[in-house]
């Protein structure tokens, strides 16, 4: 395994740094008054009694985004071995990626032209 | 660090174990220990820009202020609305802390000083990064509140959307430095690439403000729309953490920024080996760091707030196609002037002169790196003629539609030829 | 070092606890959204495989397409059919079958790859990786002679799977 311990570092890392948000919260959950009644743990929409179930329904727009940005998200995990190969390859190999680009530049316009951008 | 334990008669194994322990600790802790002091100066430096002093009442400068606030925070009950899902409830707060402390796990703080000096640095950060995304996701659908719900999902569209600009151009850096580690990039950064690709880092700064969900694009928060967003339900501690982890988040992107764009602890000094010199590289980059912090805290205390609408055009019709074209342009001028680092150490080895007076003074490598600097940056300020000259017409061409909607009367003869556009 | 070889053993065993689990919660768990959930500690579990087989790149990428941006995709979806939401009762009665099924492929799967393990196919796919992997794949996806004509066609694909969601989505609409 290369970088071996640079790696064990971020896994130590992770392992503790849930420490810090957690140690203050719990130290809160033994300091604090605990009085709950039924009023204070309501749902907080404004005072009005909430209608219905809160998890709703939602609008098609959110998925277009989150689709748009999955496929740019995929181009560029392409193009960071390119950038980090990119000392020691070709002027040609540069427009490959300047046609891979280009291509999603069309769908990008097709998005764009067809109103998948739009938030309304 | 690990030889010192060694010699001291440590099995190698323990030695290292113990040694990237206390790296752990003093990384993880450095950010955390900033907090306290950083919100002090955040509050005292909007005061100043409101007009007001600020706190001034709890010790000297008010500031044993934010000591106040844990105390309060530490005592004061916190409130789990009914239905709530409780394990999401209680985790996304930590969630949201851990996605930004992880990314203190790469940052280098000087030539030696780095926490993990991985080879993947940069899409390490972008990724861990975009768990802060899944903790906004969780707290809006743990507290079973509408405007929870509806202010996350909302703010994750924007995220989401403000990932892609700043993926495109971080891959800038990568592209001029040829490696993805962090500690590499700065290394690279003989000249700083804010002064080679200016544009790119404004790209970044501004997506990376939207990622921190800071005024001007504090959607996140917007407390006259949606009360208070994915985090109205929260309270106490967990509220804090909420807050702890905006304002990491806001002082980890001016790090960020430094490090890839202002040469991170490059410095007068700071290369020199030993701890003299690592000292003094913690130092540049804090002090990089801290001004472009300071540049957060003033357009979040000066800008307005963005409609939602216009922040999602803002990224979809304007930066993302913008740094396509950045990018295309970036690649094909670096390429075309891609320095020749072997063949100018040559060139100053046999120079004579004030051929040699030129390496001296530069050294070799900012000469080699010279050309490409230099047609960068001429075509970097082309692209932002021509981008500020195209977004002026259309805000010309906006405000004109506008004002032809709020008074029709008046437009009758002149500008009918501006109707909404067609074809949506 | 026999203390990274613990450490590696260690990590494996809770990693494939992770993927082990958070696969099994996917399935089980009757809330769809909890589901995606599972997902995300199951994909988090093979970013970590993919570190310890020293593919750093692939774990970044597991992390930051699978988890930031397709568990998100799913999610986002799930909210758009409301029918779906906070329905507790199970939503497929035959889970007999497809355990018969899956495990029969468990089984299949294992099998020839035991018995493959000494077949010449496998020689060149075993062995240490040296150098920058990630400086070769970069250059190897541009490389003519290599991957140049995949790496154009994963645009073309790109664009084609991002015109027909957008497409199908739009008649909805």
């Amino acid at each position: 395994m290369q970088q071996t311990n640079e790696w064990i570092f971020i896994g130590i890392f992770f392992a503790i740094c849930w420490v810090f948000p957690a140690a203050p919260v719990i130290m809160a959950q033994l300091l604090q008054p605990k009085r709950p009644n039924k009023v204070k743990q309501e749902t907080y929409e404004c005072g009005i009694e909430t209608i219905g179930p809160s998890w709703v329904q939602f609008k098609v727009q959110y998925y277009m985004y989150a689709l748009v940005f999955l496929v740019f998200d995929i181009e560029t995990v392409f193009l960071f071995p390119f950038a980090v190969a990119f000392n020691q390859v070709t002027l040609f190999a540069v427009f490959e990626l300047v046609v891979f680009i280009l291509l999603l530049g069309v769908a990008l316009v097709y998005a764009w032209r067809k109103g998948a951008l739009e938030w309304a | 660090m690990i030889d010192f334990l060694v010699s001291q008669g440590w099995s190698k194994d323990v030695a290292t174990g113990v040694a990237l322990l206390l790296g752990v600790i003093a990384v993880s802790s450095f950010g955390l220990v900033w907090v306290i002091f950083g919100i002090w100066l955040e509050r005292k430096f909007a005061g100043r820009v409101q007009d007001r002093l600020g706190p001034n009442r709890t010790g000297p400068f008010g500031l044993f202020q934010t000591f106040a606030d844990l105390g309060k925070l530490l005592t004061k009950e916190d409130i789990t609305p009914e239905g709530a899902d409780k394990f999401i409830f209680n985790f996304a707060p930590l969630l949201s802390v851990v996605a930004v402390i992880l990314i203190w796990a790469v940052v280098p703080f000087s030539k030696e000083w780095i926490g993990a000096d991985v080879n993947v640095g940069v899409l390490y950060f972008t990724a861990v990064g975009s768990l802060g995304t899944l903790s906004i996701l969780l707290a809006g659908w743990g507290s079973n509140n509408k405007y929870a719900l509806l202010g996350a999902f909302r703010v994750i569209a924007a995220l989401i959307s403000y990932e892609v600009p700043m993926i495109l151009s971080i891959l800038i850096p990568v592209i001029l430095a040829g490696t993805m580690s962090m500690q590499g990039i700065v290394e690279a950064q003989h000249i700083w690439y804010v002064f080679i690709v200016p544009v790119t880092a404004v790209m970044f700064f501004t997506s990376s403000l939207a990622e921190i969900g800071r005024s001007p694009f504090d959607l996140i928060e917007a407390e006259s729309e949606i009360v208070a967003g994915f985090n109205i339900e929260y309270s106490g501690m967990k509220f804090g953490m909420f807050f702890a982890a905006e304002f990491l988040h806001a002082f980890t992107i001016s790090v960020l920024t430094a490090i890839l764009f202002f040469g991170g602890w490059r410095g007068i000094g700071a290369s020199v080996a030993g701890a003299g010199g690592d000292a003094l590289g913690f130092v540049w980059l804090f002090i990089k760091s801290v001004g472009l912090y300071l540049l957060v805290m003033l357009i979040r205390n000066t800008v307005p707030r963005i409609r939602i609408d216009h922040m999602m055009s803002l990224n979809w019709k304007i930066l993302v196609p913008l740094s396509l074209v950045n990018l295309i342009m970036v690649a094909i001028l670096a390429k075309v002037f891609q320095p020749d680092y072997a063949g100018q150490f040559q060139i100053a080895a046999n120079a004579t002169g004030l051929g040699a007076l030129l390496y001296q003074f530069f050294g070799v490598n900012i000469v080699a790196e010279l050309p490409r600097a230099i047609a960068l940056l001429i075509a970097n300020l082309l692209l932002w003629v021509v981008v500020s000259a195209v977004l002026h017409r259309f805000a010309i061409l906006d405000r004109r539609r506008v004002q032809d909607w709020v008074e029709p009367a008046t437009v009758a003869g002149e500008h009918t030829a501006s109707a909404p556009a067609p074809g949506r | 070092m026999p203390n990274v070889d613990v450490v590696q053993w260690i990590a494996f065993v809770v990693l494939s606890l992770l993927v082990l689990g958070g696969g099994l919660m996917v399935v089980a768990d009757q809330n769809l959204f909890h589901g995606a959930l599972w997902l995300l500690v199951c994909l988090f579990g093979v970013a970590g495989l993919f570190v310890m087989l020293s593919a750093p790149f692939l774990a970044a990428v597991q992390v930051l397409v699978y988890m930031g941006a397709i568990v998100i995709l799913i999610i986002f979806a799930i909210m758009l059919t409301q029918k779906m939401m906070g329905q507790r009762e199970a939503l497929n009665d035959r889970w007999p079958v497809g355990l018969v099924m899956a495990a029969m492929a468990f089984l299949l799967t294992s099998f020839v790859l035991v018995l493959a393990s000494n077949s010449p196919l496998l020689a060149g796919a075993t062995g240490n990786v040296t150098g920058d992997t990630i400086l070769k794949l970069g250059n190897s996806l541009v490389d003519t002679g290599q991957y140049a004509l995949p790496f154009e066609l994963a645009s073309l694909l790109l664009t084609a799977a991002m015109i027909g969601a957008i497409v199908i989505a739009r008649e909805e609409a």
